[in-house]
């Protein structure tokens, strides 16, 4: 759709940038401090419960504590032979979660109140749906076919550096923003003992702690896809002029 | 003009943020932990303080049934008198053989009665049991149903005097650690001798551990020995989280 007004909607806006980098720097580090935390325990879950004497759904081979076997012998609770077990740990695990947890918190505070003010002006602004989502009658597989030939064929449009956004890239920034971190966060909260007290919603949501851990952690996976396609992309439709559109903001003016 | 309007701007939104931070000092700073200028003890006390804010008042962890109790792992100290340790507790192995016949659990600080309990004298206040689950800070997770007394209920025989703000709590395995009132009056909170239908192993915390089902399970100490009330916050010294570096509350 053609722009409005040439100086305000060829650019990226003000706050627009800010929150980028203030949202890219706290996810890097929640990332960061993300995968500490999941070296103190590299296993997944599904469910209520899940640790070192139940059954794996997923076992990562990440840090000393990958199938460690540092386990004393293990003592039933009950008199039937099913009976759940304990046993004492006689291994020193890697754990720094010490900084790993409050670091991640930490940034944590900062992604989600900075995007609930980038939510907010994003919908006052009518950036979202000038920018973002995608209009409806652009959506026909005929197009969307034609943007994934393009990008698998490497043919990328050259960047205005604005947010003059193509089919799949509004596709994956709406993917991002309205589905990938408020699921990020929700499944982040659903960890808390303290908060699910006040609202075990956010736990038959999630059907239980670990899953939640579980899905936590997918939804990383799937934003550090983005991370890099994104980077990759900035990187393919011209790197100057991007960086140039997302920091200081003033168009390359050809 | 357009520098001047810059600084103008920013002059506000700094004006603005002192203020509001110089609220919250000012409002809060008797009930924070103390963050001896680390900005990962600030967050914690930020996470703390917007947690006593936003969350509903003394609501209760979800409670399971018997068969959602499973295999649960014993971690951190399993046993302060393992001879195989640096510094194996003579006093909690003299206790272990008198299966905790002699053990004292002392209260003191800001009670009208200081004294100790006997583990009898633990068993004959009324007791709660409850199954709840227990998250561990590296990941994991396990139910168990634990059978104990409220500490509500100890305070009260005790005697809180008004102006008690914080409990702390000091075990055989050389550990400091508290827990504000809320959490120490808390339905849920309790000194826990039994766990799934036995007395309390010394890999558990025998014979005595502390319950905290709203935060991780750090903080649900083992071994207890003592138990101080205080007004001011204190953070156990070199005993403590804080000074080892973790967060003293944990309720994310």
């Amino acid at each position: 759709m053609p722009p409005t007004s040439q100086t305000n909607h060829n650019v990226h806006t003000r706050w627009v940038r800010l929150a980028h980098w203030i949202l890219t720097l706290s996810f890097v580090t929640l990332a960061f401090t993300g995968a500490v935390i999941l070296m103190a325990h590299p296993r997944l879950y599904w469910g209520e419960t899940g640790n070192d004497l139940t059954p794996a759904l997923i076992e990562l081979p990440i840090s000393r504590n990958y199938k460690h076997g540092g386990w004393d012998e293990t003592v039933a609770f009950f008199q039937d032979a099913a009976s759940p077990v304990t046993a004492n740990r006689t291994y020193d695990i890697f754990n720094k979660n010490g900084w790993g947890r409050s670091l991640h918190f930490l940034s944590a505070w900062f992604l989600v109140a900075i995007g609930v003010i980038y939510l907010l002006a994003g919908v006052v602004t009518g950036h979202f749906l000038r920018n973002i989502v995608p209009h409806p009658s652009d959506l026909k597989a005929s197009s969307v076919w034609q943007d994934l030939r393009d990008h698998l064929h490497m043919r990328i449009r050259e960047a205005t550096g604005g947010p003059q956004y193509g089919l799949l890239q509004k596709c994956s920034y709406f993917a991002v923003l309205f589905l990938l971190l408020p699921l990020i966060v929700l499944s982040g909260l659903a960890m808390s003992p303290a908060i699910t007290a006040g609202y075990p919603i956010l736990l038959r949501v999630f059907t239980g702690y670990q899953s939640a851990r579980t899905i936590h952690f997918f939804a990383f996976v799937l934003l550090m896809l983005f991370l890099l396609v994104h980077v990759a992309m900035v990187v393919k439709s011209g790197f100057v002029r991007q960086m140039r559109g997302m920091t200081v903001g003033v168009r390359d003016e050809k | 003009m357009k520098n001047n309007e810059l600084i103008t701007r920013r002059k506000i939104l700094m004006a603005g943020l002192t203020s509001a931070g110089g609220l919250l000092l000012s409002g809060c700073a008797k009930k924070l932990p103390p963050t001896y200028g680390n900005i990962l003890r600030m967050g914690d006390a930020f996470t703390y303080a917007a947690h006593q804010a936003l969350l509903p008042g003394q609501s209760l962890v979800k409670e399971y049934s018997h068969k959602d109790i499973c295999s649960f792992p014993a971690t951190g100290t399993t046993n302060p008198c393992d001879p195989n340790k640096p510094q194996p507790n003579e006093e909690y192995a003299k206790l272990q053989k008198n299966n905790f016949a002699d053990w004292r659990l002392s209260i003191e600080g800001l009670v009208a009665r200081p004294g100790s309990f006997s583990l009898s004298d633990l068993k004959g206040l009324p007791a709660r049991t409850q199954i709840t689950r227990h998250v561990c800070e590296e990941g994991w997770s396990a139910i168990a149903e634990w059978n104990g007394v409220p500490l509500s209920r100890v305070l009260d025989a005790a005697g809180l005097l008004p102006n008690a703000r914080f409990v702390n709590f000091y075990s055989y395995d050389d550990w400091a650690d508290g827990i504000d009132m809320l959490d120490a009056l808390h339905p849920q909170t309790i000194l826990a001798y039994g766990m799934n239908g036995r007395d309390l192993s010394i890999p558990h915390g025998a014979p005595v551990r502390l319950r905290v089902e709203r935060q991780l399970g750090y903080k649900s100490m083992k071994y207890l020995q003592r138990i101080v009330v205080n007004e001011h916050f204190d953070d156990g010294g070199n005993k403590g989280n804080i000074q080892n570096g973790w967060a003293w509350y944990v309720g994310i």
